[in-house]
């Protein structure tokens, strides 16, 4: 699109951010209403803008599209170098869904700090576009890096009573990872002569041992973010102190961002390493699925369920990756997707309940039913979409990445599985313990159900998760070609 | 003129195409009609949307019916689902005569039940939602009997589990219901891991899930190996076949997986008909039907769908004769016939497994009924002990209860003698591994099913009414006297009731003996027990005839008497039953399988749970690994602490230091 102004990545990236800023200009106290309405504009042009870039999305091109390149820091040759494929351009999608729920469900529940807090989510969509867009190795990791201040600032100050702690131990956690990745990007700058490219990377020869350094450096991130057991006791204190809105752009999004530098950097740049690692990974994948249900199931706080729940339903993400095939790695894209959607509605579920209980302690509840009939209708799509049953996206990633694992061996998918059940009974006794039975308290009878705007988002996602659910295909026909690249890529040896 | 030809073919399979998917959308137009809109169009404008919904689906499916029976068989796809690593999944329907025949009984158990609901559920408060579940089962059940592939047939599969979920606990005050549809779904969930991984392993080793396509490859699949423990190599088909068929165990709640089933009768009665006797834990059955080119090549998943049968079916019906609560008798009832089923499959019986898919529908769904218009008449007791002698106060409930009964404990000439019959003989003729204990058993079995069936019809229908004296129940209740059920009651039981009369006698010759399953069930020849069977067969007036000289006949007739003599005649000797008490201890306490699930794999697992998040997470790995580097850091800060002296000077000279072996790393580097 050689003749728009300003490229449509750029737009997508920066037009967030410009809204946040325009929110943190004008949201002087009195002014909450208008900076509502200001950044619901903003967070639906980010997504109006994505349909030109969807429908001229070719998906049967290898290379990549939409590409802008400006000099950015000329003396280490670091570019302003953007462009996606099939992968960035369904993350993408994600993204600027989950921002325009995050707005909404702000709407009456946030009070202090209204413009700083709205602004936070702008900002932290453009950010993360701009991971997902970066084909520079420094542009990415500068983006990386940048989505840990807003989610610091959101935990830290709109989080519950515990958000100090939780705001350090998630930022600390993820930044001694990322350092890592840092010193692997420079290593690789030096061996290509100085390009800090991607594309670049991909072609390079490296020897083995620096491909094992270079596979744990950027390990070290990923699997914090994704994130990997036994690297995963941060998400858990996130999520419980998180706004729901946090909670939500860090379970649909930022998770994402592990699973997405696995394959945009990890396999591509060192596949030899990769493979070679490859049963590691796996084994830690597996133990993810099966360790954290059991983990899951005796939970008594909802959001650190969903959040144990979100752990185990990335085990798939990177089970389906490190098995090398086409199964498993279309699963773990649709299953990173899905697992976006589905666990933004559940938190946005517990975000209901708890903007009227002020508990998230399933003890708290019992019989919902009777007096939110339609909210228990909801929750129990997402619910069932969480134990991935089929007609729910939750099952379509679950599905393909277990058919995957029994190309590779039976046990492997034996034990993925077992998510089957795991699945099915951390969260039915959940939903069973919170929402059937009789009413409990005076304060459960007296609940209200959804409002409009509670209810009307809550039915997108419905829509959605079931939607995927009935028909992937369009999904999995966009990300088919970077499927395919990706393994082609990964299976040279690069010695 | 060909191309014509070929245009009048296009339209044709268009015209076709439409018809099934209109039979299978029927219901479903009807369910989302009643769910979404049930209060704007009420009670009366539901319960109507959802029967014409079924109805249509009833009249379409014996249309197909009648179009396959003229050669008319259909296998294409709808739409493509996903296409993944060079693989085409679809959506697609395989319209032949078992899934004709699974159709009609579907859509016309569905239809009897839609219709007795209006009368069975009149007074509750969710009557539309009942309404909208029921129709959106039958959506599901026909998705699944509809599908030409493996992967929607899971689709179908799960769908009736959640709708079996929904259904189980729809009075969601009940904490008895919501324990027992945790538990329904949980137990399927544990079969269809096994059904998934069977899937699995059929999509890796036939590389697509479209059922012809891999019913081709089932001779190849046969001589392969699969190493699944060091160095072992196991027959790949008899892995996938007992992986698929742990799947049937959960649907059709064959032992161990049986034990959500009883638990489910806390769902309104015209559910426990519909789904929990009739059509849904059927699935199972029609699944192994379905995939007999599978099954056959695999003398040993046979052999274990053979034995997982001969328990259920004897070991299930007895659990039936403790029982008080009319619906659980039923309930083990239907566990013993699904395990008659199985029985039939595992001996390569497979049409006398549909056949007695087919009259146990009928008759199964009957009793229940019956059992639901016996529970209205009593003002919602469901306790036996309180009931008696209401042959007087509802006759024509005691008239198709009797034709019931009689069906299931196989009189001759009604639909269960005939079908029963063929499991049995086909059985005696098998030389299955296994086979001699499951003729003994199913054998035994027809004793215990004509005794427990006996018994709640003399504790029900004869004697006299015990429901006024009853001690420690509420007596309010108790003071109306039972009354014959409405119309829209009792008018689907004598539907059924028919049904379960003449459906074995008219369908016998042509199912087992006919070529009515000639191009859709495949047996090898060594395995042939019906066609074996087939040549003593002289019509179904002469086995009706015969039916009165064989064991089975004389075995059930044992069983009449005994509950005849215990529980009417002399009901004194029922003090005498004490020398059994072990023994009934035993079946009340279900084997005490229960108490073993509860506390090994519900208590276990919170346990493990407990065990990995306090230990594995709080202690090792946040208490050590993360607070620990965290103590390492501040501890490290304490000393750093004394090189920050305050003087520029120090921070100049360290600055130096620093960039002094900043420079060296990178010339070394160079």
């Amino acid at each position: 699109m050689s003749t728009n102004i300003i490229g449509s990545l750029s737009l997508i990236v920066w037009l967030p951010i410009f809204f946040g800023i325009v929110v943190l200009t004008i949201g002087q106290d009195g002014r909450e209403h208008l900076v509502r309405w200001v950044s619901l504009v903003g967070s639906i042009l980010g997504a109006l803008v994505l349909v030109p870039v969807w429908t001229q999305f070719d998906q049967t091109k290898t290379e990549f599209q939409f590409v802008e390149s400006i000099p950015w820091i000329d003396t280490f040759n670091i570019n302003y170098h953007l462009g996606i494929d099939g992968l960035s351009l369904i993350l993408i999608l994600l993204n600027v869904v989950t921002t325009i729920l995050v707005v909404i469900a702000g709407w009456e529940v946030i009070t202090k700090r209204v413009s700083q807090y709205y602004a936070s989510f702008l900002i932290l969509s453009g950010i993360i576009n701009g991971v997902f867009c970066s084909l520079d190795a420094m542009l990415f990791y500068v983006f990386f890096e940048a989505t840990l201040i807003p989610m610091f600032l959101i935990i830290g100050i709109w989080g519950g009573p515990n958000r100090v702690y939780a705001a350090i131990k998630f930022f600390l956690y993820t930044l001694a990872g990322s350092l890592l990745t840092l010193v692997a990007l420079i290593y690789l700058y030096r061996l290509s002569a100085g390009s800090f490219s991607i594309a670049d990377f991909y072609l390079l020869p490296i020897p083995q041992s620096a491909q094992l350094l270079i596979f744990i450096a950027l390990f070290a991130a990923f699997a914090v973010k994704i994130p990997m057991w036994p690297v995963h006791t941060w998400l858990p204190d996130a999520h419980v102190e998180a706004p729901t809105g946090g909670s939500v752009v860090l379970a649909a999004v930022m998770l994402k961002l592990g699973g997405y530098g696995f394959l945009r950097l990890s396999l591509p740049i060192v596949p030899d390493a990769a493979r070679e690692l490859a049963p590691l990974v796996i084994a830690l994948s597996l133990i993810a699925i099966v360790y954290i249900g059991f983990v899951a199931l005796i939970q008594r706080d909802m959001k650190k369920l969903i959040a144990y729940s979100s752990i185990s339903h990335m085990g798939f993400v990177t089970l389906g990756i490190f098995i090398f095939n086409a199964e498993g790695m279309q699963g773990a894209i649709i299953q990173m997707v899905s697992h976006g959607f589905i666990s933004a509605a559940l938190f946005l579920c517990v975000g209901v309940l708890y903007d009227r209980i002020h508990s998230r302690q399933i003890a708290d509840y019992g019989g919902v039913v009777n007096s939110m009939p339609k909210f228990a209708a909801l929750f129990l799509v997402f619910a069932m979409a969480n134990a991935g049953l089929p007609g729910t996206s939750g099952f379509v990633g679950e599905f393909f990445v277990i058919m995957g694992a029994m190309s590779n061996n039976f046990w492997f998918a034996f034990a993925a599985a077992m998510t089957l059940i795991l699945g099915a009974a951390y969260t039915l006794w959940m939903y069973k313990r919170v929402v059937f039975g009789q009413v409990t308290s005076d304060r459960i009878a007296d609940l209200k159900d959804v409002n409009a705007r509670e209810f009307s988002m809550l039915l997108v996602l419905a829509f959605v998760v079931i939607g995927v659910g009935l028909y992937p295909k369009p999904f999995t026909d966009v990300i088919g070609t970077s499927v395919t690249t990706i393994l082609e890529l990964s299976s040279v040896s690069k010695y | 003129m060909s191309t014509m030809l070929a245009d009048l073919g296009v339209k044709d399979t268009m015209t076709n195409m439409n018809m099934y998917l209109l039979a299978a959308l029927a219901p479903l137009i009807g369910s989302m009609l009643t769910g979404f809109f049930g209060r704007k169009i009420g009670r009366s404008g539901s319960h109507v949307v959802a029967i014409i919904g079924v109805l249509v689906s009833l009249i379409l499916s014996i249309k197909i019916f009648i179009d396959v029976l003229n050669g008319n068989s259909f296998n294409g796809s709808v739409y493509t689902w996903a296409v993944v690593g060079g693989v085409s999944f679809e959506v697609g329907f395989l319209i032949d005569r078992l899934s004709s025949l699974m159709m009609i009984v579907v859509t016309s158990v569905s239809l009897m039940v839609h219709v007795y609901t209006i009368g069975y559920m009149k007074d509750d408060p969710g009557y539309q939602r009942f309404f909208s579940y029921i129709s959106l089962f039958t959506f599901a059940m026909l998705m699944l009997v509809m599908s030409n592939n493996f992967l929607q047939l899971f689709f179908g599969w799960e769908a009736v589990g959640l709708v079996s979920y929904l259904l189980i606990g729809f009075w969601y005050k009940k904490d008895s219901a919501i324990y027992a549809n945790l538990k329904a779904f949980l137990v399927n969930r544990v079969g269809d891991f096994g059904f998934l991984l069977g899937i699995a392993l059929v999509l890796h080793f036939a590389g697509t899930l479209d059922y012809a396509a891999v019913f081709d490859q089932s001779e190849d699949l046969s001589v392969r190996q699969i190493e699944l423990f060091g160095g072992v190599g196991w027959s790949l088909i008899t892995v996938i076949c007992i992986c698929l068929f742990i799947g049937a165990m959960g649907k059709s709640a064959q032992f161990p997986l049986h034990v959500w089933l009883p638990d489910s009768m806390e769902g309104p009665t015209p559910i426990s008909a519909l789904i929990h006797a009739a059509t849904m834990v059927t699935a199972g059955i029609f699944m192994v039907a379905r995939m007999s080119p599978l099954f056959e090549y695999s003398e040993m998943a046979l052999s274990f769908v053979l034995i997982i049968g001969s328990i259920t079916a004897l070991f299930m019906g007895l659990l039936g004769l403790v029982q008080n609560d009319i619906k659980r008798v039923v309930a083990y009832s239907t566990l013993s016939q699904l395990g008659y089923m199985t029985v039939a499959l595992g001996v390569s019986a497979y049409s006398a497994a549909m056949f007695h898919l087919m009259t146990h529908a009928f008759f199964k769904a009957l009793l229940f009924l019956a059992a639901g218009s016996v529970i209205i008449g009593m003002h919602h007791q469901q306790d036996m002990r309180f009931m008696g002698g209401l042959r007087r106060k509802m006759p024509i409930t005691w008239m198709v209860s009797l034709i019931g009964s009689l069906a299931l404990i196989g009189f001759p000439f009604l639909s269960g003698f005939y079908s029963k019959d063929s499991i049995i003989e086909t059985v005696q003729l098998s030389s299955i591994p296994g086979a001699g204990f499951a003729y003994f058993a199913v054998l035994l079995g027809v004793f215990v099913t004509a005794l427990y069936s006996f018994r709640m019809y003399f504790l029900v229908f004869e004697g006299n009414y015990r429901g006024n004296n009853q001690s420690g129940q509420d007596v309010s209740e108790s003071h109306h006297d039972p009354h014959e059920s409405p119309p829209v009651v009792w008018i689907p039981l004598v539907v059924l009731a028919i049904l379960s009369v003449f459906s074995g006698a008219i369908s016998i010759q042509p199912i087992l003996f006919g070529d009515y399953f000639k191009d859709v069930i495949f047996v090898l020849g060594s395995h042939d027990v019906v066609a074996q069977f087939g040549e003593h067969f002289h019509g179904w007036l002469a086995m009706g005839m015969h039916g009165f000289q064989t064991l089975p006949f004389w075995l059930a007739m044992a069983g009449v008497l005994t509950a005849w003599f215990v529980f009417y005649y002399s009901p004194k000797t029922r003090n005498k039953l004490s020398v059994f008490a072990p023994l009934i201890r035993l079946f009340e306490q279900k084997y005490f399988l229960d108490k073993f699930n509860e506390w090994f794999f519900a208590l276990g697992a919170r346990s493990l749970g407990d065990l990995l998040w306090k230990v594995g997470d709080q202690k090792i790995i946040d208490g050590f690994l993360v607070n620990g580097s965290a103590k390492l850091v501040a501890k490290m800060g304490t000393r750093l602490r004394r090189i920050q002296t305050g003087f520029i000077s120090h921070y100049a000279f360290i600055m130096i230091l620093g960039a002094f072996t900043l420079v060296t790393i990178w010339l070394f580097g160079k």
